[in-house]
């Protein structure tokens, strides 16, 4: 059942090999999930599959030992549920989208690799494989962004979305070495690995590790793979490479942003919610970078005019929705916002692909009237459009008005943080609404803006493409069903389902429910959305010179908007510019410095031996030469007392002992 | 008669084919490269079955051969295998038998390069099996030789001057360990004789250590000399700068052979020599040679990235690499940095002899190889650009990839001992995928220019060089326990040594 793994071989030349694929694994994780639904028990809902082992090392004091397995809970069915049933629809949407491009093959080879990435990643039954995973997604996403090669700001576009992705990778990972030993020796050995049953187990260890700098070492691991979760769910610092991961082809876009990678932050925080709940300032922290990503993104959506660009900072905001979510421990209602943005961003990024794929570019400003030429892509976009603006009954409004619900009642470690955020969740729903009207003013309704040419070419898209639309459409207006308000008295499937791995913690708890206060805060969050909508209508339709006088009034604003808050520019010159620039000195230092160093040696060495030679020949043969002429000297000098006389030995005899006498007398 | 002399057929076989080509009349160079061929797969052969025999379990020397070579000196020939040499000697064998299919466009003085090629590989052979101290100081010494010339001779512009400083660094580490090796005779003696000896076995007893090696001063001494050749040989920062040099000059097989194998000679003399027989003196030096090797992994990361040749800069990546295996070799606390210390030798010898084939491919084409010289070359040449995105992604540590795997042990096992040289370790890596993609993105990518787009794809030949490399790195990746099940009990008894 798990062997969801085995059938993503790299597609060949048939779109179909990648298409039929890819359901098979939808149709096993359904198979799946009634595995799963047909056991009784809920808390006994887990399969855990051992392929085989993967790692093993041992020493006297323990263990390191790690097996390539899978865990098949309610949280990994229900991810692998989204995975691969959108992601089917998203191949199959492919099929018309890529029809004509004769990179194929490679095309599908990449995102069936995604998709596997993906699965790894969230059927992972330890740290490190899901480590795989998640590094997985960062590669394809790399290859996809950077698909249409031959256009070097495409590739850099990757290259970047897999850097930053990287950045975050390395905080994931120096926080899974942290827990891992920290375990490790707090067990005594006993730890031996990171599946996530056993982290789970020995997690009330961690409260016993000596703190770090006087932080629980707990917030500090909690911290360091929030790290990990912001680079891949593109939350504030590291959301630079989501925007420009619009280089890819559309369908990867919407891949990208609804079914896989972005959600694989939210989902890792969910699956070790056991060890945030341990590190209740870390939550904290997640709360309030989601809060703040999601309003920041939000601001920067109202500004663009590439279709796709307003779309990908959407993504952002509601990803910082999702983060509030898990933030203050209701991750069922993460997890929830997660499965309904999945159906309603897919679709809108399906459908903005849908109206690319007929005018051929993305520029909002040259779009218009599209509702006349490609009916049904209209139609389905108005479903996820609503959706995403929170109009209550759609799967948007349900998820989203559960994550406010949570944020407002939570407890959060600062008084007044919860009620704080709150509020800036309502402004962000609003702006949404707002940002998301205005796109579908501009792309749809009025008249085209592009040439007459182009206007005579605008067409439906392929059945093949707008079929997918239409299931996603339904999906978003019916997917709330699965997670019912409380005040309706109707059962949270979604969460009763997600409750053995999630907890308690999974949102709302119905026993202390202030129902009246629960409906107020609905109607109010349902009243602002539609603000937002009429204030984009204000805007855009009735009053059309709005948005070019407050372009103009706030200059400043605007600008910082549009130049995205400088903050490309920013890290260029903080990290990369120094970055280059050290390196430039490393290389500078080794061949300036050490190699010279050695070459210097070496000259000095010659030098010195050419020195030497003159030395020898100099110095050494003429000590030797003048050693000689020395005894000569001396033999002549000495020989001149030699002088045959008898009377010069016998004074000489005298003066001798002459001399020795007084010196015996002096003694 | 064979089985108990495997060993040594292994390693002078090589010797023997070089003899051999010595004598085929000069116009048939293709019966060189054939016998050359023939004596490299002959030994790859009995590699693998040495390898299907081994006990991993036993963690005393296999296959020994012992017979007195110089009595007066008490010298024995005497070779072996454990856990750590037979996968150098499985190394050693597959790049050799690779390198001379790669070296088949070679024109110049085929004899003689053929004949110094296979002297080079009985000597390295003979490095990773000798378990005399005297024997393993005659292969290290022989082993320059035919380097020298093979950079010397059949380099590039630069390569008497590569040749010559790769040749004198290497004798500065080789001289030091030859007065370690004469400090260690006589200062040590077989208890039943009284008798001085070279035999690793006996030197590594502690008990018959005796009079000059009872002195800390001299031990320390002792240790500091050996490190100081190991670390050259590494290399270690700062005395890598031969490295790149040689790697520059040399023709593209010798570059494998160099990076693939001579490097991990530098660590195999540390386990081998080292760690047996001055163990107090390692766990004195481990903390700073730990250091070094963070420090090597930083510097070469930026180095690299500072590069313009592409040959350059994948030897400046090699030094980063090699820093993993510096840093996990001095973690004692448990085995698994150790252990993926070893996985790292082998992983970098098959990645790193990938990317040098792969140069070596782009270097025949276009004549040159400055990084910003390409660009869309994975349009012009996409099986060729296929092939480079493995070794690149294995490289920068790709997981699934083999590289991940050994780096991963290294970092996780080192984390117990140096948390904040593993965390300063554990940033290479984003600057390992930074000059990685970069590169990628200055030579593939892009629009083609317009000179190189004619260049022929890869060829067969050269395709048959990379296939089984990549093929491990991909194995590897998923599924390491072959390797780490060879190493695992041999690598146990080393660190036991050091902590005794």
């Amino acid at each position: 059942m798990n062997g969801l793994l085995g059938k993503k071989l790299p597609g060949r030349a048939v779109p179909m090999i990648g298409c039929v694929s890819v359901f098979l694994s939808f149709w096993i994780a359904v198979a799946g999930f009634f595995t799963l639904l047909g056991i009784e028990e809920p808390k006994e809902r887990l399969v855990i599959q051992s392929l085989y082992q993967w790692l093993l090392i041992s020493w006297d004091q323990g263990r390191f030992s790690l097996e390539l397995a899978f865990r098949m809970d309610p949280l990994s069915a229900v991810m692998c549920l989204v995975v691969s049933g959108v992601g089917f629809l998203i191949h199959l949407y492919s099929v018309g989208y890529m029809a004509g491009d004769d990179s194929q093959p490679r095309y599908f080879a990449y995102l069936n690799l995604f998709t596997f990435s993906m699965l790894l990643l969230v059927l992972a039954d330890n740290l490190l494989v899901m480590f795989v995973g998640w590094e997985g997604v960062g590669l394809c996403s790399y290859l996809l962004i950077g698909f249409w090669f031959t256009d070097l700001d495409k590739a850099r576009a990757g290259m970047k979305a897999f850097i930053v992705n990287r950045v975050g990778d390395f905080g994931f990972f120096v926080g899974l070495m942290l827990l891992f030993w920290t375990l490790f020796e707090t067990s005594g050995g006993a730890v031996t690995g990171l599946s996530f049953g056993q982290l789970q187990e020995a997690m009330p260890r961690l409260i016993t590790a000596r703190p770090i700098w006087n932080i629980e070492v707990a917030t500090w691991v909690a911290l360091l793979l929030f790290v990990g979760a912001t680079g891949k769910s593109a939350q504030i610092p590291l959301y630079v490479w989501l925007p420009d991961a619009m280089a890819g082809p559309t369908p990867v876009s919407a891949f990208i942003h609804a079914a896989t990678m972005v959600t694989a932050g939210v989902y890792m925080i969910a699956r070790l919610n056991f060890l945030f709940l341990s590190a209740p300032a870390a939550l904290a922290v997640v709360a309030i970078v989601g809060g703040v990503t999601a309003f920041g993104a939000a601001t920067l959506a109202v500004v663009q005019n590439d279709i796709k660009r307003v779309l990908a900072y959407s993504t952002i905001s509601q990803l910082g929705f999702m983060f509030m979510a898990v933030g203050v421990a209701a991750f069922s209602a993460g997890i929830f916002h997660l499965v309904t943005h999945s159906f309603f961003k897919a679709l809108l990024f399906l459908g903005a692909g849908s109206v690319i794929h007929a005018v051929h570019h993305n520029d909002l400003r040259h779009m218009g009237g599209l509702r006349r030429y490609m009916p049904w892509t209209f139609l389905t976009f108005m479903a996820g459009y609503l959706a995403i603006s929170g109009v209550p009954p759609l799967s948007g409004f349900m998820s989203k008005d559960e994550i406010l619900w949570a944020v407002f009642t939570s407890h959060l470690p600062v008084p007044g943080l919860g009620k704080a955020l709150w509020a800036l969740g309502l402004i962000t729903a609003s702006l949404t609404a707002f940002y998301m009207t205005r796109l579908v003013i501009l792309a749809f309704a009025g008249t085209y803006r592009g040439t007459p040419e182009e206007a005579h070419h605008l067409h439906e898209s392929p059945p093949v493409m707008t079929g997918p639309l239409m299931a996603l459409a339904v999906l978003a207006v019916i997917g709330g069903a699965m997670g019912l308000p409380a005040p309706t008295h109707l059962p949270h499937a979604l969460e009763s389902f997600l409750k053995p791995v999630l907890g308690d913690h999974g949102g709302s708890d119905p026993v202390v429910h202030a129902y009246g206060m629960e409906v107020l805060l609905m109607g109010l969050s349902s009243a602002v959305a539609v603000a937002g909508i009429c204030g984009g209508w204000l805007c855009y339709v009735k009053h059309t010179e709005i948005p070019a006088r407050a372009a103009s009034r706030f200059a400043g604003i605007y600008r910082m908007l549009s130049r995205l808050f400088f903050v490309d520019e920013l890290y260029q010159f903080l990290f990369i510019s120094p970055l280059v620039k050290l390196a430039k000195i490393a290389g500078h230092f080794d061949l300036n410095g050490i190699d010279a160093g050695v070459n210097l040696t070496s000259w000095l060495t010659t030098k010195l031996a050419v020195l030497v030679g003159w030395e020898d020949l100099q110095v050494v043969d003429g000590v030797v030469n003048g050693l000689a002429g020395v005894v000569q000297k001396c033999g002549d000098q000495l020989r001149r007392l030699h002088t045959g006389k008898i009377q010069h030995y016998l004074y000489s005899v005298a003066f001798g002992l002459f001399g020795l006498y007084i010196i015996l007398l002096l003694l | 008669m064979f089985a108990e002399h495997l060993l040594s057929w292994i390693i002078f076989s090589p010797l023997v084919g070089a003899v051999a080509i010595l004598f085929v009349p000069k116009r048939l160079p293709n019966l060189m490269k054939t016998l050359a061929l023939i004596s490299t797969a002959i030994p790859l052969w009995w590699v693998a079955q040495l390898y299907n025999q081994f006990d991993p379990a036993d963690a005393a020397f296999q296959y020994v051969e012992r017979a007195p070579w110089i009595k007066a000196f008490n010298i024995s020939y005497s070779v072996g295998i454990d856990g750590i040499s037979i996968l150098m000697v499985l190394l050693t064998a597959m790049l050799s038998f690779l390198c001379i299919v790669a070296s088949w466009n070679i024109r110049q003085h085929v004899r003689g390069y053929f004949a110094l090629f296979l002297l080079l590989d009985t000597s390295m052979m003979g490095v990773f099996c000798a378990l005399d101290f005297f024997l393993f100081y005659v292969f290290w010494e022989l082993m320059l030789l035919p380097m020298y010339f093979l950079i010397g001779i059949w380099g590039g512009p630069k390569k008497e001057y590569a040749a010559i400083k790769f040749f004198l660094f290497t004798l500065v580490g080789s001289v030091l360990m030859l007065i370690v090796m004469v400090v260690f005779f006589f200062g040590s003696a077989e208890p039943t004789t009284g008798l001085h000896s070279f035999d690793l076995m006996i030197l590594a007893d502690q008990s018959m250590h005796q009079s000059l090696l009872l002195n800390t001063t001299i031990r320390w001494l002792c240790y500091f000399a050996l490190l100081i050749n190991f670390c050259i040989k590494i290399p270690v920062v700062p005395l890598h700068t031969w490295l790149p040099d040689a790697h520059v000059e040399a023709p593209t097989a010798v570059s494998v052979i160099l990076a693939g194998v001579l490097l991990k000679m530098g660590a195999y003399g540390i386990l081998r020599i080292s760690y047996p027989l001055l163990p107090d003196m390692a766990f004195v030096f481990a903390p700073y040679v730990a250091l070094f090797g963070v420090i090597s992994i930083i510097y070469g990361a930026l180095c690299a990235m500072a590069q313009q040749d592409l040959k350059k800069l994948i030897a400046y990546s090699s030094i980063s690499h090699m820093g993993f295996v510096v840093l996990g070799i001095s973690v004692f606390t448990n085995t698994t940095a150790i252990n993926g210390a070893v996985l790292q030798m082998f992983n970098h010898g098959t990645v790193t002899a990938m990317l040098f084939l792969l140069v070596g491919v782009i270097y025949d084409r276009a004549h040159h190889r400055i990084i910003d010289g390409f660009g869309g070359l994975a349009k012009t040449m996409p099986i060729y650009a296929g092939y480079t995105g493995l070794a690149f992604f294995a490289a920068l540590g790709l997981p699934g990839l083999s590289s991940f795997i050994s780096e991963a042990l290294v970092l996780i096992g080192s984390f117990q001992q140096y948390r904040v040289y593993t965390i300063t370790a554990t940033s290479g890596i984003v600057l390992t995928a930074g000059y990685f993609l970069w590169t990628m993105q200055r030579v593939f990518l892009g629009p083609v220019k317009e000179q190189y787009a004619g260049l022929p794809e890869i060829n067969l030949r050269e395709v048959f060089t990379l296939t089984p490399l990549a093929l491990i790195v991909v194995l590897l990746g998923f599924y390491p326990m072959p390797v780490l099940d060879l190493i695992g009990t041999s690598l146990k008894h080393t660190v036991d040594l050091v902590l005794r």
